[in-house]
């Protein structure tokens, strides 16, 4: 399929770019222990607490590395007019959409791979359970789904990436409340059966979310 | 001639219209101070009064609702048609339905705060679900605001207040998923949080009047608005024929 | 092959194309003049694809831009303002991305003949952040005819660039013009432009307002003509 072709192909690029600068990966990287340390600071977390703030964090650490992640993959493209050679090519705009989501979701990944043995070992809580890997792509997959589209809408303004974090958190609410309430119930010892009303929402919000961006995302591009 | 003839009849209508409003209003006031039932398990007497301010509170609400849903729909019509007054409508709609969120959320802080003992609760979904809501609108208009292009405005304002408004739902599913495993713990009992009321037959009477006070001003208020709007495009209009002829 | 009728484009309330008419047969050599603000590229953008027409025709070998999907755009060649290259790549994957994007086929093959074509051959493996701004218009003119378009589009080429790579764009623009490409490029150059081109066109006020043979114009004639037409702008 030619489609998915020239998606992995912008994928490929992105990875491309991205090995030889390590700009995106490296600040998301750095920005997302910093925020783990200051809530270590923050909060005081000592073993008896960690368990009730210890979701709260992590998402938060995700939040806001995820939004440099967002934001700079669509800043390049600005900066050197670079979209344009996406727009010219002989393909659906979707493709750069979902091209981009790719890139932004595994730069992501990386970070969360990255943070959870991290925080395992930090906080002496066990995060490496499949059911909680399983939370965290879901919700990870809804927020970049919304934070693509918004990415590419916030560099049209005046505010450019200041604008992303204030679109994307109110609409990303129910990421936030079903990773963090469902982390906490399987840190709390339940079982994925007993959070899968969370999960349902999860993967309720991701395919409304990513079907809205897939048709929208042409509004957003074209001139 | 004709024309004339028919704006200023047109115009007479609204106005007619916000008269009554205000008419509505003043009767709306009465209703729920004087003449609605007293809520049967509130023991106090402030608890008793403070509740009244449900009748407005709920309208406030509703309308909220209503105008986000109203900016929703005219960004998909502006998407499809791409009609300046598809886009005069959002932006109306979503400044409108700010105030009323807003109304709404300041009205259930004042009936929370001799109810509950506190001027806000995280605990009952409806009232976070209106402080999100409330954050998209600004975000909406924070995000008009940046854009300086007319048509890049309308066309990426579009697509945020459609999505905004589908995240809407989920949001109100996630909070009520999360609220429901805690139940509420402040306040005397949980039956004191909205709805714990059992509503008489009056009270029905009076909230329904209230909501369609409330609708109906919605209307007249975004009727000025648009007309506001429209005025503000003729400006424009008018400024870039100045330019031109320079 | 491209033909536009009564073209109009307007930014909102603010027209730049007030009623274009186009044929240019296949094979042919437009350049196309015209002051600031004229409309000059966001004409080539609207025939490029990259700029939604408001109302008017634009037609590519025959299919209507507005019907015809995205394949359509397969048959253009775009070197605009922008370099379109990334400058964090190689010119050798930067050409991997677009002839994937494009599904060139035997690209390697492809990638070798194009870069030879443009004299980057040597600096193939390196990345383009090293490239002076000569070599960077040459990788976009590279970028431009990897897929071998039969419409080639430019877009000031020769804006900033210094005598030698200006000299070098040009022989290389005589040699795409040669070809039955045809090709379609703006500049504010008179005189290289008439040199060049089988045909002239000056673009002012939204519209076209003179358009004829370079065979028999002069550039000293063509100069007059062109601050005729395009007045005190």
């Amino acid at each position: 399929m030619s489609y998915l072709r020239k998606v992995m192909a912008i994928v490929w690029k992105d990875v491309r770019a991205e090995l030889r600068t390590k700009d995106i990966l490296s600040s998301m990287l750095v920005f997302a222990g910093l925020s783990v340390l200051i809530f270590q600071f923050a909060f005081d977390l000592r073993a008896d607490n960690v368990r009730l703030v210890l979701p709260g964090v992590l998402w938060i650490a995700i939040t806001f590395a995820g939004v440099l992640g967002l934001n700079r993959s669509f800043i390049l493209e600005q900066d050197r007019g670079s979209l344009e050679g996406l727009l010219l090519a002989p393909v659906d705009r979707s493709a750069i959409y979902f091209g981009k989501l790719i890139g932004n979701l595994l730069f992501i990944f990386i970070v969360e791979l990255l943070l959870l043995p991290l925080m395992t070992v930090l906080f002496n809580v066990w995060l490496l359970s499949p059911a909680l890997i399983l939370v965290l792509v879901l919700g990870t997959l809804g927020y970049a789904a919304v934070g693509t589209l918004f990415a590419a809408l916030s560099i049209n303004t005046r505010a450019r990436e200041v604008m992303l974090p204030i679109l994307l958190f109110p609409v990303m609410i129910p990421v936030f409340v079903a990773g963090v309430q469902a982390v906490s119930r399987l840190l709390d010892g339940d079982s994925l059966a007993d959070i899968m009303r969370w999960v349902q929402l999860l993967v309720a919000y991701d395919a409304i979310f990513i079907a809205a961006a897939m048709l929208l995302f042409d509004y957003v591009v074209e001139e | 001639m004709t024309a004339s003839k028919k704006s200023s009849g047109k115009d007479t209508l609204w106005l007619i219209l916000l008269a009554l409003t205000g008419l509505l209003i003043v009767v709306g006031v009465y209703l729920s101070i004087l003449w609605a039932p007293t809520a049967v398990n509130m023991p106090t007497e402030a608890e008793q009064l403070a509740q009244r301010i449900f009748y407005f509170h709920v309208a406030a609400g509703w309308v909220g609702y209503l105008a986000f849903g109203v900016t929703a729909l005219a960004g998909i019509l502006y998407l499809l048609k791409r009609q300046r007054r598809f886009d005069n409508l959002a932006v109306s709609s979503a400044e409108i339905g700010v105030v009323f969120t807003a109304a709404n959320l300041v009205s259930g802080s004042f009936w929370a705060r001799p109810t509950w003992g506190t001027w806000w609760s995280w605990d009952d979904p409806r009232l976070t679900l209106a402080a999100i809501v409330l954050l998209v609108y600004i975000a909406y208009l924070m995000l008009r605001n940046a854009i300086d292009d007319p048509e890049r405005r309308a066309r990426l304002s579009s697509i945020y207040g459609i999505v905004g408004f589908l995240s809407v739902p989920l949001s109100f599913i996630s909070v009520r998923i999360w609220r429901t495993i805690h139940p509420a713990v402040i306040g005397t009992t949980s039956e004191t949080a909205q709805g714990g009321f059992d509503m008489s037959g009056n009270m029905v009477v009076v909230l329904l009047f209230s909501i369609f006070t409330f609708s109906l001003l919605y209307a007249v208020l975004l009727h000025y608005r648009l007309k506001l709007e429209d005025m503000r495009e003729q400006v424009e209009d008018l400024k870039m024929q100045a330019l031109a002829e320079l | 092959m491209i033909h536009a009728s009564k073209l109009v484009k307007a930014f909102g309330r603010r027209p730049v194309l007030r009623g274009v008419d186009l044929d240019v047969p296949a094979g042919q050599s437009v350049a196309l003049f015209g002051p600031n603000g004229a409309g000059k590229t966001t004409l080539i953008r609207i025939i490029a694809g990259l700029s939604k027409l408001t109302s008017g025709r634009v037609q590519l070998g025959g299919q209507d831009v507005q019907k015809a999907g995205p394949g359509l755009r397969r048959y253009v060649g775009f070197v605009s303002h922008n370099p379109l290259v990334y400058d964090s790549l190689t010119a050798e994957e930067n050409l991997i991305f677009f002839g994937r994007m494009y599904e060139v086929p035997q690209l390697d093959a492809r990638i070798v003949q194009v870069l030879e074509q443009v004299g980057l051959a040597g600096r193939r493996k390196d990345v383009v952040r090293t490239y002076s701004r000569g070599m960077i218009q040459r990788l976009a003119i590279a970028r431009a005819i990897l897929h071998d378009p039969p419409i080639l589009l430019l877009d000031e080429p020769d804006t900033g660039l210094d005598q030698q790579a200006a000299d070098m764009l040009r022989s290389l623009l005589v040699e795409l013009g040669s070809s039955d490409r045809t090709v379609l490029l703006t500049t504010h150059n008179l005189e290289r432009g008439i040199e060049w081109a089988d045909r002239a066109l000056i673009l002012n006020g939204g519209r076209v307002r003179f358009d004829a043979a370079t065979q028999e114009l002069g550039s000293a004639e063509f100069r007059r003509i062109y601050t005729e037409t395009v007045g005190g702008s």
